[in-house]
């Protein structure tokens, strides 16, 4: 942190040269408790809802805890237990929209990190039209969930739908179910989830592109080296961090599917397109059982810490 | 060779450039057409006739105050933006520019639950909503989401950017640090806030998970919850959803194309440092 200058006041009244003399210490730079009167307001909401909640969730977990009901006796590992036993009511639910949710992700992430580079590399040189290209490519992304979610529910119609009428124009099958059978659910919420989302990747990649130095092109260049090449050898090492924090957000938004597959498959065909992010929901805020839903979402958080922490030390590893 | 590449560039940006835009395309002539053309098979792409249809029954459907969800969202996107704005900023002064005991611990915090599943937090963020009688209300849907870590982050970030020698010459003057906050720093960061508050607009907006949880009387949901209900109530009428689609992704989409440049900047830039 040696590139934060200090930069204080001293009291208002205070002439500046006496503050100066002084050369270190807190009071130096005026009142002590200003930084706090400045952080209190951010502080008083990310305290209450972004640390208690962890910690609150992790004491909920503990219990059982019927929102509706006044008593909730502590049951210690109760709530994860049953996730794990077999027996437990809540079981093959719970590992049905843990296998819906780890389908998603597995098929998702690749998919929404080597798409959105292949769109970079297409804008990433100067040309009339490329910001109207990088809007267009952007603009599902500033729709909500519930728009698309409708919007291809209405799509993806096996009768009514734009996607099979199409199909059937250019001599494909035209009645392939898209929102109601598997495979096809599958293909429908992972290519929705590409479509919305990959103009924000392509967006990041692209200033990642705009970092690396054009003179390392050059050098390649005289090198001998040619397109694949300095691609292989210049743009993807250039990128690496980038892409961890591609790979890493995306790995996060899929895992937390939740919009699409309620208003695109509504958990067709079954539940099996059901995710963890729903069941986590419905357990707690319908069923009522948070106890059990704050279990889950334990579990949940750091399976995807583990992830997270493999990603970096595979890239970090890399790197060397 | 060296004339037919950019015709096939443009060939194909032009390509994938349709793939993103027709199905929003899509979207705004189903909602002009009447109930019997979006019926049709095959469909035709021009709606005729043109009919308000669609718009006509939302607008006129007691059961779905579809308006009034338009009114709730603009409210509650609207505030939170302020919230966010106003306590970010401040925050991030003084983790830029102040030294105090725990900042290093406290930024940590901060940016470590950018890393957390905002999902994991949702049960116990609902009861304490509820313990704080804030459920279905519009409170619920403007205050919770402030406490995110992003915009802390990304004002610091810009914030030790600006050289301080400005600061320095107000400390001179004589000013105490929130007239530097106020009229030095703040003034130079409105391209910052500019994206700051766009992005907020947006996912504010666009929240779909907690809203539908959180509120239920019809008069008090937001656009995107009230969108689901759409769905349930008139099944395959797609003129009609299609017209409440429209009307929940046109403010974003004018936002879009007027604060394009900051769009795209708060988001390029989410990703260098992270």
């Amino acid at each position: 942190m040696a590139d934060v200058i200090e930069v204080g006041a001293a009291r208002n009244d205070a002439p500046p040269p006496a503050g100066r003399t002084r050369r270190r210490g807190v009071t130096e730079r005026g009142n002590r408790s200003t930084p706090y009167l400045f952080l209190a307001p951010y502080l008083v909401l990310f305290g209450v809802f972004g640390l208690a909640p962890i910690l609150f969730g992790v004491w909920i977990s503990l219990h059982q805890w019927d929102l509706q009901l006044p008593n909730r006796p502590f049951i210690g590992l109760d709530n994860y237990q049953d996730l794990f036993s077999s027996d437990s009511a809540i079981y093959g639910d719970w590992w049905s929209s843990v296998r819906a949710t780890g389908i998603f992700t597995l098929f998702s992430v690749p998919l929404l990190v080597v798409i959105p580079l292949g769109l970079a590399l297409l804008l990433n040189r100067s040309f009339p039209g490329r910001t109207f290209f990088r809007a267009a490519f952007f603009a599902p992304y500033v729709l909500g969930v519930a728009v698309i979610g409708l919007l291809w529910r209405f799509l993806l119609d096996a009768n009514l739908g734009l996607v099979n009428r199409v199909l059937g124009a250019v001599g494909l099958p035209s009645d392939t179910p898209w929102v109601t059978d598997v495979p096809w659910a599958w293909i429908s919420l992972v290519g929705v989830t590409v479509w919305w989302t990959c103009g924000f990747n392509a967006v990041i990649y692209l200033a990642g592109l705009q970092d690396i130095a054009p003179e390392l092109y050059e050098a390649a260049k005289v090198d001998g080296a040619g397109g694949w090449d300095r691609f292989r050898h210049v743009t993807i090492p250039g990128l690496r961090p980038v892409m961890l924090f591609v790979l890493t957000t995306t790995i996060l938004a899929s895992a937390n599917v939740f919009g699409q597959a309620l208003l695109i498959t509504q958990g067709a065909p079954g539940e099996q397109t059901r995710t963890v992010v729903w069941r986590i929901v419905d357990e707690g805020l319908r069923d009522y059982d948070a106890g059990r839903a704050a279990a889950m979402s334990v579990f949940f958080a750091l399976m995807l810490a583990v992830v997270s922490v493999v990603n970096f030390r595979l890239f970090r590893y890399r790197e060397d | 060779m060296s004339k037919l590449r950019p015709v096939l560039r443009y060939a194909v940006l032009l390509l994938i450039t349709a793939i993103f835009v027709t199905p929003v395309v899509w979207m705004l002539l189903t909602s002009v057409k009447t109930y019997d053309a979006a019926q049709q098979v095959p469909p035709s792409w021009l709606p005729n006739p043109f009919s308000t249809y669609g718009y006509d029954r939302i607008l006129n459907d007691t059961a779905n105050p579809v308006l009034r969800w338009f009114l709730n969202s603009m409210l509650a996107a609207t505030l939170h933006t302020l919230l966010v704005l106003v306590t970010a900023s401040m925050a991030a002064y003084a983790l830029a520019r102040m030294r105090f005991r725990g900042r290093g611990l406290l930024f940590a915090l901060i940016v470590g639950t950018l890393f957390l599943p905002p999902t994991s937090l949702i049960i116990p963020n609902f009861i304490i909503a509820e313990k704080l009688s804030w459920i279905d209300t519009l409170t619920v849907v403007v205050v919770p989401g402030a406490a995110s870590a992003f915009g802390v982050f990304f004002l610091r970030q810009f914030f030790l950017s600006i050289p301080a020698e400005l600061e320095e010459a107000a400390v001179l003057d004589g000013a105490n640090q929130w007239q530097i906050f106020r009229q030095v720093l703040l003034p130079l960061s409105k391209p910052a806030l500019a994206t700051l508050a766009v992005l907020s607009f947006l996912t504010n907006w666009n929240d779909f998970l907690w809203p539908v949880y959180v509120l239920f009387s019809p008069e008090r949901l937001t656009l995107p919850a009230g969108l689901g209900l759409l769905q349930g109530a008139y099944v395959t009428d797609y003129p009609v959803i299609m017209a409440g689609a429209m009307l929940a992704s046109v403010p974003v989409l004018i936002l879009f194309v007027f604060a394009q440049r900051h769009v795209i900047q708060g988001v390029s830039r989410s990703g260098l440092k992270g």
